[in-house]
């Protein structure tokens, strides 16, 4: 499913270049709850945006689902980003101008579906996420968990074959968070890949296999027993 | 079909800054009600002189005597000379590419005593002897009767066709001049036509104060022999009228015995070279027009443009968002432009209808308070010109837009999804 072989990636600032992620193989198979945890400035945040085609890296390779993603043109990869991830972020991004339904319902807009039919799928992710009722409300209408459920909701609307998450419950408190996080062990279960950012070792508890970087290196990779 | 999701986030960007849009969109809107106004004026000003020449055949030269200032062949300078029926043969004989001759002739006017009697009406009028040729050189509208024709010229008949003006001062309004008789220097003359002036202004009404008879008959009841006032000629179509001119001088010249480099004693006006003149100044005006309409809708569209490159760092972040979950550049790019062509085509638009809606208001007020100027007339605003304006203020929107449009899409998503 996603396949990383000595991945390079560097910030260049003026004069200075900064080595974040030093050569990573990673292989991560159709069907994995997995956390990435490390301490600040590990380069988790950058392995992640990476995966999500929302940067490039410098050398090595990345595979998903089989075909080699570099050199893509924003085309194609807005394309890759619209059917294969879907995306939950520490700060929801959701467009402060749309309701909460048609939030959920934008991937699906750029499939160009009609308004009717992804109002109404949006519908039924938000029925599932619990906050069917909140709909019609505009985001800054919405607490941080509730905007959180219209985000994952937003991600998992156009199928993708993977959800990367950003320290997801990185604005949310403790009950809030384990809500969450139940909330992607019932999509992973689904078949969806999931790989979730975090620094908090309760949420990587949660998971399945836990990656821990250093430094820009896989220091462990262990497989849970839950 | 409708995108509704377009035209929301384009009504979410412009209501973010209302003054902004507002400012924005009215320096469009005064880029293009000031180009339409400004045309419209310009067309005013050119449909009031034109009409000042009526139905002029613009390829026609008139030509006078004035007085020697050259001895020549024992004659002294300072001599005056008349141009006679000769001429006229001689002429028509000799110059090729005349299409119309019409020698004219004449008397009263103005300023003279009154002339023209009917019972207990009397007035003073212009009287011309005239060929018919100059209804087709200088023409009238014949409202009644006809003009002069070969007949009455060789029959020396005693016919008149009067304008509006001595029909109004002769006859009472309810009475038909047509064939009634007035009276010109003792002789009776029977009204044969009326006609009114194609000119407007001053111009027009001066002609409708004349009185029109066969050039023979005036002639003989002025006692003016052989002689001819002035020449009246027009050249054909594809042919110019200086040439003729050029021509008929030289020969008037040997005929009347003039030095052939004494310029001053055969007076002529050409009107092809006047108009010319004025079609040239015209163009002129109607340049820059165009150039100070077009810099100014310039100045508008440049000020959406650095909006939009406004809107679109502001907006970053939500750009950034939408590349992530899919939204191709293509998307991205059609969303600013489109935003770009709505601000500018609409505010043109209502630049557009204000400006030719106060045109067609001046054109009105005109028509009611029935202003008939020489300078001012029926100012217009051509619908091409319109459509033509719209077409521009789409396409420059679409310009407008564009570079803002590329900024958004330049930066990689992950850059513009951690702006702030
Ligand atoms: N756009 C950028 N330009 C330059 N340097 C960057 C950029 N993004 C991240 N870095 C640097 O790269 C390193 C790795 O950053 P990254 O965001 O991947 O860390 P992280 O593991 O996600 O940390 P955190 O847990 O604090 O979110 C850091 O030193 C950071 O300063
Ligand atoms: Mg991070």
């Amino acid at each position: 499913m996603i396949e990383l072989k000595g991945l390079h990636k560097s910030y260049i600032t003026g004069n200075n270049k900064l080595h974040v992620l030093k050569g990573l193989d990673l292989i991560i198979e159709q069907g994995e709850l997995v956390s990435v945890m490390g301490s600040s400035g590990s380069g988790k945040s950058t392995l992640l945006n990476v995966l999500g085609i929302l940067d490039s890296y410098d050398n090595g390779s990345y595979k998903l689902n089989n075909t080699l993603m570099s050199n893509l043109t924003e085309k194609k990869a807005a394309h890759f980003r619209n059917n294969m991830i879907g995306f939950v972020f520490q700060s929801f991004n959701l467009i402060s101008f749309k309701n909460a339904m048609e939030n959920v319902a934008l991937p699906l807009y750029y499939q160009r579906v009609g308004r009717k039919t992804r109002n109404k799928i949006a519908m039924e992710y938000l029925d599932k996420m619990g906050i069917k009722d909140w709909a019609e409300h505009m985001p800054n209408e919405l607490s941080g968990g509730q905007k959180q459920r219209v985000a994952i909701a937003r991600a998992m609307i156009s199928k993708p074959k993977v959800i990367l998450a950003d320290e997801p419950t990185g604005a949310l408190d403790s009950t809030t968070s384990l809500e969450v996080m139940d909330l992607f062990r019932e999509i992973n279960k689904s078949g969806i890949t999931m790989i979730i950012v975090t620094h908090e070792r309760d949420i990587s508890e949660k998971t399945n296999r836990i990656i821990q970087l250093k430094d820009g290196i896989i220091e462990s990779d262990l497989i849970s027993k839950n | 079909m409708f995108d509704t999701d377009k035209w929301q986030e384009i009504y979410y960007s412009l209501k973010q800054n209302k003054l902004r849009s507002f400012l924005t969109a009215f320096g469009v809107f005064w880029g293009i009600f000031m180009l339409i106004v400004m045309l419209g004026s310009g067309n005013g000003l050119q449909n009031g002189v034109t009409q000042g020449f009526g139905d002029f055949a613009t390829n026609s030269v008139f030509i006078w005597t004035q007085r020697t200032t050259v001895e020549y062949k024992g004659f002294p300078k300072g001599r005056f000379f008349n141009y006679n029926n000769a001429d006229i043969t001689a002429i028509q004989k000799n110059i090729k590419n005349i299409r119309y001759l019409a020698p004219r002739l004449r008397a009263g006017g103005f300023g003279g005593g009154d002339n023209v009697i009917r019972g207990l009406n009397s007035g003073a009028f212009q009287i011309s002897g005239d060929y018919p040729a100059m209804n087709l050189i200088d023409p009238i509208n014949i409202d009644k009767g006809r003009f002069i024709n070969d007949i009455d010229i060789e029959q020396k008949r005693k016919i008149v066709i009067i304008g509006t003006r001595v029909q109004e001062a002769l006859f009472e309004p309810d009475e038909d001049p047509m064939g009634e008789y007035i009276r010109i220097q003792g002789v009776y003359f029977k009204v044969a036509g009326i006609f009114s002036s194609k000119k407007s202004g001053e111009q027009g009404d001066r002609e409708n104060q004349g009185i029109y008879m066969p050039f023979t008959t005036l002639q003989k009841t002025y006692n003016y022999g052989d002689i001819v006032g002035f020449f009246a000629i027009t050249a054909y179509d594809n042919v110019s009228v200086s040439k003729v001119e050029e021509e008929t001088i030289k020969l008037l010249k040997q005929r009347h015995l003039i030095a052939p480099e004494d310029d001053q004693a055969i007076g002529h006006f050409n009107v092809e070279k006047e108009f010319k003149q004025m079609k040239g100044v015209f163009l002129g005006i109607d340049g820059l027009i165009w150039l100070v309409g077009i810099g100014t809708l310039l100045a508008g569209v440049i000020g959406v443009s650095n909006i939009m490159l406004v809107i679109v760092k502001e907006r970053t972040k939500e750009i950034g968002i939408q590349r992530a979950i899919g939204a191709t550049p293509v998307k991205i790019m059609s969303q600013i432009i489109t935003e770009s062509i709505f601000i500018t085509a609409f505010a043109g638009y209502i630049g557009l209808v204000i400006g030719t809606g106060l045109i067609e208001l001046v054109s009105f007020a005109l028509i009611k308070f029935e202003v008939d100027s020489n300078m001012f007339r029926n100012p217009e605003v051509d619908f091409q010109v319109a459509v033509t304006a719209l077409l521009i203020l789409v396409i420059s929107g679409a310009f407008a837009g564009f570079i803002p449009a590329k900024r958004a899409v330049s930066i990689k998503p992950i850059d513009a999804l951690r702006s702030e």
